[in-house]
């Protein structure tokens, strides 16, 4: 099956981890991940921050050329990506902005093709199907299933579970014969981009996210964010620091999970590359 | 007709500042067959309508056409004006220049021409007009109230002493509504059950109501001062008039862990029970989808217990008619469900409260339950995780109220109050322990009222935070409370041993059922729609009904109250009167003409026609024909639509009238 890519900046700089997980994951599972030619930045945080137009036209160029490809859906795997993405889409539903974006964006926008988080590609796969390939039962995880801020949020924006409490990363865990845990901190913000600007802001965020899984039990963190890898991985050792305490969290891109039960290796999925590569 | 006046309102300036009303008055005069015109600032006041009554006899107008204002604000007061000036009020036409003219548009010439068009329209009318008779019809003194809740025990009392039976119906067990579960009723703190079961006893008692409990509306028939309701009374199992209410079979009853629908499943009931011990009527009723005998034929032991042989596992459930002249409708509210399955798709519930998932974050009537004396714990407040004391309660305030996002707009009004009261009767219970409250404003409108909060906060120490809790957690056997107190601008987070959230209140469930079988309106929400907001505010748009309570917008018990009585000194009024008058703008069949298809018959909503036969006087045939009972025909005009034969007119509405209005505008 082949699906349009949109990487986004992150899964090409900082978090080339996560391409290389989300490639041999979804590689074994016979998706071949199309990248759309010509890519921009989405205008992550900063551009709605300066001009709500230019915020919705980055990411409706992004739109219009995937629509050029011919890509009937598109797999963002930055939920701040994805969230612009059907933001615009949501824009020119009903003919809101429909002609001004396409005329700034020099192409007819439809807005009619799907966009997908990194949970959504797997519940398209189908978890009955997922479940069928999995060769290694993930036996010893017990994972706490972390959706940050963005992945289900905003509600009317995405349309993803239920934004307070979700549940679907729960369920593709289930399936690959993991284990997950109901604790408290499942939506919260992990500081995002913050970590440039005000770290410490970022570590206490971090360290009650971290502490709050281990309190319920449990051994690693699942997480579907390039962002909320960042800061839950690679400050993990400053956090450790900073509050004088050991926690030794592996966090897994949501891929790397279904990629190790699928009988992958941490090699081939980068998770040797994390910071925290064991307790 | 040939003798008609015209009569042009400038509504103050409502009318005046977009429509020339002058020239509007000397234009219209020369239409055919007006004899007189003038215009004047209030055509409604004193003045005007003296002004129609003596233009009626110095012009000896045969016709009137007001123009003004929307008839269902003025019709009847000219046609009053008409009638007193000896014009039969029937000849009197309202032309409506205000909301369908002056009110909507801004071009002055334009919405002047068209006020002259419409009061064109309004003299065809006029001309084609017959003089018409008010409908009299008998009247059924006796009243029905729905619900038993403070507001219909109060309308049902106030119109049984005055002389009048009153049948009520109530579908849960026992009368009492949601007051016979408060705790204590802000501002004076006085027991809600001391004040409110000795009402409940007088209903139960008196000679001149009859209670149907555990019963419900089926269907509602007829009209004003006529109806005939039927009345479902749901399976008991237990004789009541054999019953003594001794209570041996719920104590027998080996099914006792079954939440209780009294204490909002903060206590526990066996499977046959009465809600309360001071429920009226003091009979149990046995829930069939617990007990084990209905289930499954096992158990009976409550049968075998019961001396007085009330236990009857074969009752079903029973239809029957009352019939009365009036009906008040007092079916209270629900709270709004904060957990995420909702009733409505428009309604999201609060998934980041945990209600629902943390055991110790419950709703308001779920904490008048606990630190209710008659309560589950018997008055001790115990949290429902593990039963301990809770040293640091967090109270919420406006919990789907005034939230867009969440579906409900409106405030629920009392929230404000009883959240203030729940603070302090928290502090008189755990003397050490904190109350933390977060609200959005303080709406404290009453007599007493801010002053209660004052004690709340100054007296027993409430800490008010002004700004919204964004999410509760649990940890360590804690809940973790995070708000902002935006008057300090900073955020805060308080470590609860119990959360009480003030959740909206919403109408009762099934009320768009009910409101559909009587025919009266409700709004987006399902509240009640009154007749006017100001000054008809327990009537609804369907003659004889009434609303009370809570079901028509959220209200505390003394508003309920007021407005249960104001209802019922209605019903009286109505009561009162040897015979009531309907309008007689109603279908009529022309039994010469009518073909006897009844398309008629079978279409029209109110079953107004009936089929007949046309006999000479001597009882020979001569043919079939359909015929209008004027006692339920409602106006509507179906009839008029469908009849294929043109037999079937509205009376004061006829299809000549129509047309000549048509063809006036030509």
């Amino acid at each position: 099956m082949n699906i349009g890519y949109y990487p986004g900046c992150a899964l090409h700089g900082s978090s080339n981890d996560y391409e290389q997980s989300l490639q041999a994951c979804l590689g074994a599972l016979d998706i071949q991940l199309q990248e759309i030619n010509d890519w921009i930045c989405c205008g992550a945080t900063a551009a709605h921050a300066l001009n709500h137009k230019l915020s919705l036209a980055l990411p409706a160029r992004n739109l219009a050329l995937a629509e050029r490809d011919g890509h009937k859906q598109v797999f963002a795997p930055c939920p701040l990506c994805s969230m612009q993405l059907l933001k615009v889409q949501k824009a020119i539903a009903g003919n809101g902005l429909r002609a001004e974006l396409s005329q700034i964006v020099e192409a007819d926008l439809r807005g009619d093709g799907q966009i997908l988080n990194l949970i959504q590609v797997f519940q398209t796969i189908g978890l009955d199907k997922l479940k069928a390939a999995v060769k290694e039962p993930l036996k010893s995880i017990t994972a706490a299933c972390y959706y940050g801020c963005l992945l289900t949020r905003p509600p009317e924006v995405v349309h993803f579970d239920d934004f307070e409490q979700p549940k679907s990363m729960e369920a593709v865990l289930a399936a690959m014969g993991a284990k997950t845990v109901e604790w408290s901190y499942k939506t919260e913000c992990c500081g995002a981009g913050m970590t440039m600007a005000s770290e410490d802001t970022v570590l206490e965020l971090a360290h009650k996210i971290l502490s709050n899984a281990a309190a319920h039990g449990a051994n690693c963190v699942a997480v579907a964010c390039p962002m909320c890898h960042v800061n839950l991985d690679m400050k993990q050792a400053a956090v450790e620091q900073r509050y004088n305490e050991k926690l030794g969290m592996v966090i897994y891109y949501l891929s790397d999970l279904v990629g190790l039960a699928l009988g992958l290796s941490a090699e081939q999925l980068g998770v040797n590359r994390h910071f925290v590569t064991k307790a | 007709m040939s003798r008609i006046g015209i009569f042009t309102c400038w509504c103050g300036e409502n009318i005046a500042r977009t429509v020339d009303v002058d020239d509007v008055a000397k234009q219209v005069s020369s239409l055919p067959g007006v004899r007189c015109s003038v215009n004047y600032k209030y055509m409604c006041s004193d003045p005007g309508q003296a002004m129609v009554r003596e233009k009626i006899a110095s012009e000896k107008l045969d016709g009137v056409v007001v123009a003004s204002c929307s008839p269902h604000m003025h019709l009847k007061t000219f046609r009053r004006a008409a009638q007193a000036a000896g014009l039969n009020p029937y000849l009197v036409e309202m032309a409506n220049i205000r909301e369908q003219c002056s009110w909507v548009h801004h071009d002055r010439a334009q919405a002047t021409a068209k006020a002259v068009d419409i009061i064109r329209l309004s003299v065809e009318k006029v001309r084609n007009d017959a003089a018409l008779d008010p409908i009299r019809v008998p009247v059924t003194r006796r009243a029905l109230v729905i619900g038993g809740g403070v507001a219909g025990i109060q309308a049902a009392l106030d119109i049984a002493d005055a002389g009048y039976e009153v049948v009520m119906v109530e579908r849960e067990p026992s009368i009492g509504g949601k007051m016979a579960g408060l705790s204590e009723t802000f501002p004076t703190l006085d027991c809600s059950q001391c004040i409110l079961t000795p009402r409940m006893v007088e209903v139960g008692q008196h000679p001149r109501i009859k209670l149907y409990s555990y019963s419900e509306v089926e269907a509602v028939e007829g009209f004003v001062g006529n109806f005939k309701i039927t009345i479902r009374q749901k399976a008991r199992y237990v004789d009541t008039a054999k019953c003594t209410g001794c209570g041996e079979c719920w104590n027998v009853c080996p099914l006792k862990k079954n939440p209780s629908e009294f204490d909002f499943a903060m206590g526990m009931r066996p499977a046959i029970y009465i809600p309360f011990p001071q429920a009226v009527p003091a009979r149990p009723v046995i829930d069939k989808k617990q007990c084990a005998k209905l289930i499954r034929n096992g158990c009976g032991l409550c049968e075998k217990k019961c001396k007085a042989e009330a236990i009857n596992f074969k009752d079903e459930d029973k239809l029957v008619e009352e019939k009365v002249g009036t009906v008040v409708v007092a079916t209270g509210y629900k709270l709004y469900n904060i957990a995420k399955e909702q009733d409505k798709a428009w309604l999201s519930g609060y998934g980041e409260y945990g209600y629902g998932k943390y055991k110790n974050v419950i709703d308001s009537l779920q904490f008048e339950r606990l630190v209710s004396a008659s309560g589950p714990t018997n008055g001790v407040l115990k949290r429902p995780s593990d039963g301990a004391i809770p040293k640091n309660v967090v109270f919420i305030s406006c919990v789907g109220s005034r939230d867009n996002a969440k579906g409900l707009p409106y405030c629920s009004k009392i929230c404000c109050m009883y959240t203030a009261k729940h603070a302090m009767l928290y502090k008189h219970k755990v003397h050490d322990g904190q109350a933390h409250v977060f609200y959005m404003d303080i709406r404290a409108g009453g007599k007493g009222y801010d002053e209660f909060v004052r004690r709340a906060i100054e007296q027993d120490g409430a800490r008010y935070y002004r700004g919204r809790v964004s999410k509760i957690t649990e940890e360590n056997g804690k809940l973790i409370v995070r708000g902002a107190d935006t008057l300090a601008g900073v955020p805060v987070t308080i470590e609860a041993d119990l959360v009480v959230l003030a959740a909206a209140m919403r109408p009762a469930d099934g009320i768009e059922e009910l409101a559909q079988k009587l025919n009266i309106g409700y709004d987006e929400f399902g509240f009640l729609l009154e007749s006017h907001p100001k000054l008809r505010p327990v009537e609804t748009n369907t003659a004889g009904i009434f609303i009370a309570g809570a079901c028509h917008a959220p209200k505390d018990i003394p508003e309920s109250v007021a407005q249960a009585s104001a209802a019922a000194s209605k019903v009286q009024v109505m009561l009162a009167a040897d015979e009531l008058t309907r309008e007689p703008e109603i279908a009529a069949i022309n039994e010469q003409t009518c073909a006897a298809c009844f398309t008629c018959v079978s279409t029209c909503p109110y079953h107004a026609i009936e089929r007949t036969e046309l006999r000479t006087g001597r009882g020979a045939f001569i043919k079939r024909t359909a015929r209008v009972n004027p006692g339920l025909c409602m106006g509507c005009g179906t009839c008029v639509s469908v009849c294929p034969s043109k037999s079937a007119d509205l009376l004061g509405f006829t299809e000549q009238q129509v047309y000549a209005e048509v063809e006036a505008l030509a």
